[in-house]
């Protein structure tokens, strides 16, 4: 049911390793431009946020698992630069045409980059979805953790939270769901509420009898308990 | 669209990850879908203008500032945009607060949700598998590689990132730092505190 990038809770990955206060904010010079052209080929406006994460969580399980982090950010980017038909494979082997693209009157200019951070993209929406759930409330995730419009699809209901019996912690308001929006099914947003599980519910051996994750999950992943 | 495209167009260009982000650039740049001045530009708001050093200054004015605490707690968006820190990946955004009885961290299993607005760009660690895999089931074994102990009275909480919603951590104020001014107060917020890997510095 799961893919690669799904790993809350997974044994084996060995320890973290902090890094001094004084590294760089990009190790190189490629990773900064690896962001760089990632976010400026977004303000292409031909795909959202959660089309661009599920494209990374698509790469095959091998290409997840052997790519840096930014290697996934431009893989990622070059299979949507030609899904969404801004490139085509003939561009990326330097076989393209050179006729106007119907594209440039969207490209990012120098002078706009502030504006543009500085909006950001907003996932807020008002709805026709009324709350179901109030604070405090007991509520259980949908089992197994998967996209209920498309198979294989966007979610963001991690693996290890299936089934898994939480409380009601803050409601968000309305926030557009992934798991159509990633899939260009329209942002149909519900109810987000944040939900706190205690670590008992998840994991077979908890460090400690208090300890508590808390997710950020939509109404329709949750059924009253 | 294929839902899982087995031909992945990314295998076109050249392996070498420097190279391939050169091409790439180049490509768009051609086709005139990219400005390299742009980019330049978001290269220099996240390596110069944007980062931890924000973060530090919403969490010295909460401890010195009841009011602007509880507003904190309250509408932590509408209080970090007051102080003009707002954008990309902070839309919206909720401070939780370390005390002695709970200890906060923020992770994203999914992917690396983070409050670039006030932390600017996630470290690499932060990135990381084992981070991502490890901090939802042991987060005291983390902490311990961080350097921090935790007494045994202290839950950890542990934000898993899971919506566009960022999560900013208030570490605990230090004993002895009630005296001091904002941006002393500000210098002893490090960056792992405020993803709560970390504790605040005590004063010298």
């Amino acid at each position: 049911m799961t893919r690669v990038h799904d790993m809350g809770g997974r044994f084996g990955d060995g320890p973290v390793i902090p890094d001094n206060a004084d590294a760089p904010v990009f190790a190189t010079e490629w990773h900064a431009r690896a962001l760089a052209v990632t976010l400026a080929c977004g303000a292409l406006g031909r795909w959202n946020i959660d089309i661009s994460r599920h494209a990374r969580e698509r790469l095959s399980p091998r290409d997840y698992t052997g790519f840096s982090y930014y290697e996934k950010w431009i893989a990622a980017l070059a299979d949507l630069l030609v899904e969404r038909g801004v490139l085509t494979k003939a561009d990326l082997i330097g076989q393209g045409d050179d006729d106007a693209h119907p594209l440039t009157l969207k490209i990012l200019k120098a002078n706009s980059v502030a504006a543009a951070l500085a909006h950001g993209g907003p996932a807020d929406r008002n709805s026709e979805v009324r709350a179901k759930f109030s604070i405090g409330q007991a509520v259980s995730c949908r089992h197994p953790a998967a996209n209920h419009l498309v198979d294989g699809g966007h979610t963001r209901l991690p693996a290890y939270a299936a089934g898994a019996r939480g409380y009601i912690l803050r409601q968000h308001g309305s926030h557009v769901l992934p798991d159509s929006n990633a899939h260009d099914l329209g942002e149909a947003p519900e109810p987000l509420y944040a939900v706190r599980f205690a670590a008992s519910e998840l994991w077979a051996h908890p460090e400690h009898a208090n300890d508590q994750v808390v997710l950020d999950l939509w109404q329709s992943y949750l059924a009253p308990l | 669209m294929p839902h899982d495209d087995p031909d992945h167009p990314h295998a076109l260009l050249p392996p070498d990850p420097a190279l391939r982000v050169k091409a790439l650039e180049t490509i768009l740049t051609r086709k005139g879908l990219i400005d390299p001045a742009a980019l330049d530009e978001i290269i220099d708001t996240y390596q110069n203008k944007i980062g931890p050093q924000n973060g530090a200054q919403v969490v010295a004015r909460a401890w010195h500032d009841p009011e602007f605490r509880a507003a904190l707690l309250q509408d932590a968006t509408v209080a970090v945009t007051d102080l003009g820190y707002f954008g990309r990946q902070g839309e919206h955004m909720v401070v939780v607060e370390n005390t002695p009885d709970l200890h906060n961290m923020v992770v994203c299993t999914l992917c690396s949700c983070y409050p670039w607005p006030l932390l600017g760009i996630p470290p690499a660690w932060y990135k990381s598998d084992a981070y991502r895999a490890r901090v939802v089931r042991e987060p005291r074994k983390v902490l311990a590689e961080f350097g921090v102990t935790l007494p045994e009275k202290t839950a950890v909480r542990v934000w898993d990132s899971t919506a566009e919603v960022r999560y900013l951590v208030i570490p605990m104020q230090p004993e002895g730092s009630k005296n001091l001014d904002l941006d002393a107060l500000a210098a002893l917020v490090t960056r792992d505190s405020m993803i709560g890997t970390g504790l605040a510095q005590e004063p010298s």
